[in-house]
């Protein structure tokens, strides 16, 4: 079991002044495996705070990060699962379920993760699941209109992932669930 | 080493001492068992003998005079026992007053005067005389003893025995005369007397010496205080004198007022009478020698007062019945005045008691804060920058302490004297308390909302805002200045309200003031500020509402004008990669909107537009950052439907033209087939030219086949296959889409 916590599009402190109080007080050090992050942090601090909440940090390269060393994309293998992660500004269209798939099949992947339109998805098809953690912040998009703050919390076992949606709505968290299963393991 | 050895030696002598003490103990006990007074007497001599010494530090001492006369409990110190036998006039056939002159023969003043104390108990016990006299003669007999540990800890024998035989309303040592005015006297002679030795042990001897007086003293101070239940007050002893005093129920406020206090400068005494008595209390400190360490009672005397008040809240009206404030205000600067050689740090940390007491009792009272921080920058008024570094500090606690107090920063921002505080601090401490500030802001989640407040926070964090006067260009370390502008960055999200126009009107505020930061701050500063009008824009396009009552209306339009002009100031930076993603960012249509809002923002849309491409030829020439810019383009365009057909013709011509003039092949064919989604929009009235997504797609193709020619001339290898695989993707997404609208213009892929 391998807890995996995909979040992203904070603009911090472009468009939000810090995470949600009540995010901040769910996140304890120690108890996630791995982060991975869509982009858009975008400074420094973030990036500080992300790793010390847990080591295994992956971040891909937003449109307004601070830090040019993020790749644009990243892959990585979790128990039976390929994740993808990409923050998706160069997938045109934007939030499209297609183009999306395109991608999550260049890089071979069973979930792929992105961002870039502020908005929480979970799509799934047969080959796979693509993902948009939404926004940490609840920020400001162009192409959203009344953003929740939202992240994912993925728990990997084997051939099953369980997706925890966590959206902050009028000042309440909401959980959500969504299960999958591949039907083979990796080769 | 000279200090082991000293410590070493001391052991010995204490334990010297002790065995000095038992063994004249034991024959004590023989003599008091058979009944012997005379050899009593010459073995308690004997015995007390051992507390003449000067080679004991306070502590050891302690523990020598523990054996005698216990601290706590009286129950088997030696001492005591020898007080039994002569109470017992039967076992030795002495009266008392006998025995009291008795005494007075051994040979030395110290073992004299404690057996004289001692049997001076029993004779007030025995009621043969007025327990005033025996008290009076006590304590003056006493003076014989001027070395200050040892007469220290025999006046404090003195108070132990006679605090049950005080002479008090009701007691049963009460005489014909005002015996309360006897018990006080008594008390605050022998405390008075006390506090003259306390003096001389400071002031004995030369330098070196003083210092070990001073570690004595402050070693002796603790034992006072830990062992002989005391109150402690900055020296100043408060022995059990002051404490029995306290205990005394004779005395009522009038006596109070009139008699003691004005001996008496400490804080046994119930809050009540302090408050009371402010006025004569504080009458008395200007007077007091400069060595009285007065702040420290000033304070004191303050933090007594507010945990009283925090304590008792009921008793909140009396304080503004007695004028506290005015008082402690005016005694602070009379000290002040009178103490002319203050050090300014001296002068700030009793504004800090001040404005603690005023903020703890008075809380409501922002004219009563602003008071205190005007009183300090009188005081501070002849320097211009504050340069004492505990000066400083004090400085910084005075500022800090309303933003604790107040959760809205608001409060604080209403205090006029804060900023000209402020302008005293040197340029370092100005920008560190601007971060306290902001800090604050942050951790209490206040919302700074009217365009007013938000000029007077920017006037206090200037310093971060702009180059100060005498700010040196190397001085900075570039991590902390990146800290510094994230935080004012993140501030400015909480400048805000509901009202569009005053909304506006803080917009413009906060916009003044950043411009003035110049080309290091402004990348930082101005995309907050771009977000937050574009939020009030969006506010706007969603209300329904008649702005035709209002002046100076705030309009979708006139923002766009404003951030414009805005964004272009990054030009001076420059900054073209951020300012384009700007510009696009202002581009992006509202999403949910009528499409009737925006028509007459379709000019606006492509002025952004317009602004976009012109960054992109003229000033982004690195080629990553140019596949980056012209996705984003891309991106921006295909969502945005506001355009009628001639506008976006120009901008899609453009973005194809740039994609395919892209450095490598590969960024050139990718950027290409993104086009292709500009001719299609699955929208009820986008465009859907099914046509042109085939030109964009064969002219994609066409790149490919160039980069794979390439690179078989280059390498001998196939090249970039996954381009084909990509451009397939895109023919099928369509193909689902258009469900063979599109036509079969399929053309052969060579794999």
């Amino acid at each position: 079991m391998v807890l995996v916590m995909a979040i992203g599009d904070l603009h911090i402190p472009h468009r939000a002044m810090e995470l949600p109080a009540k995010f901040k007080s769910m996140l304890v050090p120690g108890k996630i495996q791995h982060i991975i992050c869509t982009g858009n942090l975008c400074i420094k601090e973030v990036h500080d705070y992300l790793k010390s909440l847990c080591p295994n940090l992956h971040v891909t390269r937003g449109v307004y990060d601070e830090d040019a060393r993020y790749p644009e994309t990243e892959t990585l293998t979790i128990e039976q699962f390929k994740l993808g992660l990409c923050h998706g500004h160069k997938v045109v269209p934007w939030g499209d379920l297609d183009s999306l798939a395109m991608v999550q099949r260049q890089l071979d992947v069973d979930i792929l993760v992105s961002g870039h339109t502020h908005r929480f998805m979970a799509y799934k098809h047969e080959t796979g699941m693509v993902i948009n953690p939404g926004s940490a912040t609840g920020s400001y998009c162009g192409m959203t209109y009344d953003v929740n703050p939202s992240i994912v919390l993925m728990d990997i076992d084997g051939l099953r992932v369980v997706v925890y949606v966590y959206e902050l709505i009028d000042g309440e968290v909401k959980v959500e669930k969504i299960d999958f299963k591949k039907t083979s393991a990796t080769t | 080493m000279m200090i082991s050895d000293a410590m070493e030696d001391e052991e010995k002598w204490l334990a010297e001492g002790i065995a000095g003490i038992q063994h004249n103990a034991f024959y004590m006990h023989r003599a008091l068992d058979s009944n012997n007074l005379r050899e009593a007497l010459k073995y308690s001599a004997q015995l007390l003998s051992e507390l003449r010494t000067s080679r004991l530090s306070p502590h050891k001492y302690y523990e020598l005079c523990n054996l005698l006369f216990n601290f706590n409990m009286r129950a088997f110190d030696e001492l005591r026992k020898l007080e039994i036998f002569f109470k017992e006039e039967e076992r030795h056939g002495c009266s008392v007053v006998d025995l009291y002159e008795l005494v007075q023969h051994a040979g030395n003043i110290l073992p004299r005067l404690y057996l004289l104390c001692t049997v001076g108990s029993v004779y007030i016990k025995s009621k043969e005389a007025p327990a005033k006299d025996v008290l009076k003669d006590l304590v003056e007999m006493c003076r014989g003893v001027q070395h200050p540990i040892r007469g220290l800890f025999l006046r404090s024998y003195l108070a132990q025995i006679s605090r049950d035989k005080l002479p008090d309303i009701g007691s049963e040592y009460e005489g014909d005369d005002d015996t309360v005015m006897d018990a006080v006297e008594f008390v605050l002679q022998n405390f008075s007397e006390m506090n003259k030795l306390w003096v001389r042990m400071e002031h004995q001897g030369p330098a070196r010496v003083r210092d070990k007086m001073e570690k004595e003293r402050n070693e002796l101070r603790d034992l006072v205080i830990q062992h002989l239940d005391l109150v402690r007050v900055d020296g100043l002893v408060v022995g059990k004198n002051l404490h029995v005093l306290s205990q005394i129920e004779g005395i009522d406020l009038d006596l109070y007022k009139e008699t003691v206090l004005p001996r008496v400068l400490e804080q046994v005494f119930p809050d009540e009478y302090h408050l009371q008595t402010l006025e004569t209390l504080l009458g008395a400190c200007p007077q007091l020698q400069p060595t009285v360490d007065i702040k420290t009672v000033l304070s004191q005397l303050m933090e007594r007062l507010s945990s009283y008040a925090a304590s008792s809240p009921e008793v909140l009206p009396e304080f503004l019945q007695v004028e506290a404030f005015a008082k402690l205000s005016s005694a602070i600067g009379k000290v002040i005045e009178t103490q002319g050689d203050m050090p300014i740090v001296g002068a700030i940390t009793l504004y800090v008691s001040l404005l603690t007491f005023t903020l703890r009792v008075h809380p409501e009272r922002l004219d009563y804060v602003d008071q205190v921080l005007g009183l300090c920058v009188k005081k501070l008024a002849n320097k211009p920058k504050l340069e004492d570094s505990r000066a400083t500090k004090q400085v910084v606690a005075l500022l800090s302490a309303p933003l604790e107090k107040y959760s809205d920063i608001v409060t604080s921002l209403t205090l006029s004297n804060y900023p000209r505080v402020m302008d005293h601090l040197d340029n370092g401490t100005n920008k560190i308390m601007a971060v306290v500030i902001i800090q604050s802001i942050m951790t209490n989640h206040a919302y700074v909302s009217s365009a007013d407040k938000v000029e007077v926070l920017f006037e206090l964090i200037k310093g971060l805002i702009k180059d100060l006067e005498g700010d040196s260009e190397d001085e900075l370390d570039e991590e902390d200045f990146n800290e510094e502008q994230n935080s004012v960055s993140r501030v400015i999200h909480v400048l805000y309200n509901d009202d569009p126009e005053e909304m506006l009107k803080i917009i413009c505020t906060v916009r003044k003031h950043i411009m003035t930061g110049g080309p290091r701050r402004l990348p930082f500063t101005i995309p907050p500020l771009v977000f937050s009008a574009l939020k009030l824009v969006r506010r706007l396009q969603n209300q329904d509402g008649d702005v035709s009552g209002e002046e100076n209306p705030a309009t979708p339009r006139k923002i766009f004008q404003l951030l414009n002009q805005i964004i272009e100031a990054l030009s001076y930076v420059p900054s073209p990669e951020l300012a384009l993603r700007l510009y696009l960012q202002c581009a992006e249509p509202a999403p949910g909107v009528e499409a009737a809002n925006d028509c007459d923002l379709e000019p606006v849309a492509y002025e952004f537009f317009t602004q976009a491409f012109v960054l992109y030829e003229e000033e982004i020439a690195d080629s990553k950052a140019q596949v980056t810019a012209i996705h984003l383009i891309i991106g921006t365009l295909q969502r945005t439907n506001v355009f009628g057909v001639e506008n976006r013709d120009t901008l899609t011509h453009k973005a194809t033209g740039y994609s395919a003039k892209l450095l490598k092949k590969p960024d050139q064919c990718r950027a290409v087939y993104a086009c292709s989604h500009l001719f299609w929009v699955d929208d009820h009235d986008g465009i859907k030219d099914g046509e042109r997504v085939l030109l964009c797609l064969k002219r994609s193709l066409r790149i490919a086949n160039a980069a794979q020619q390439m690179a078989s001339v280059a390498r001998g290898s196939s090249g970039p296959v996954t381009l084909f695989v990509e451009i397939l993707n895109k023919y099928i997404q369509f193909q689902k889409q258009k469900g063979g609208a599109m036509g079969e213009k399929f053309d052969t892929i060579k794999v």
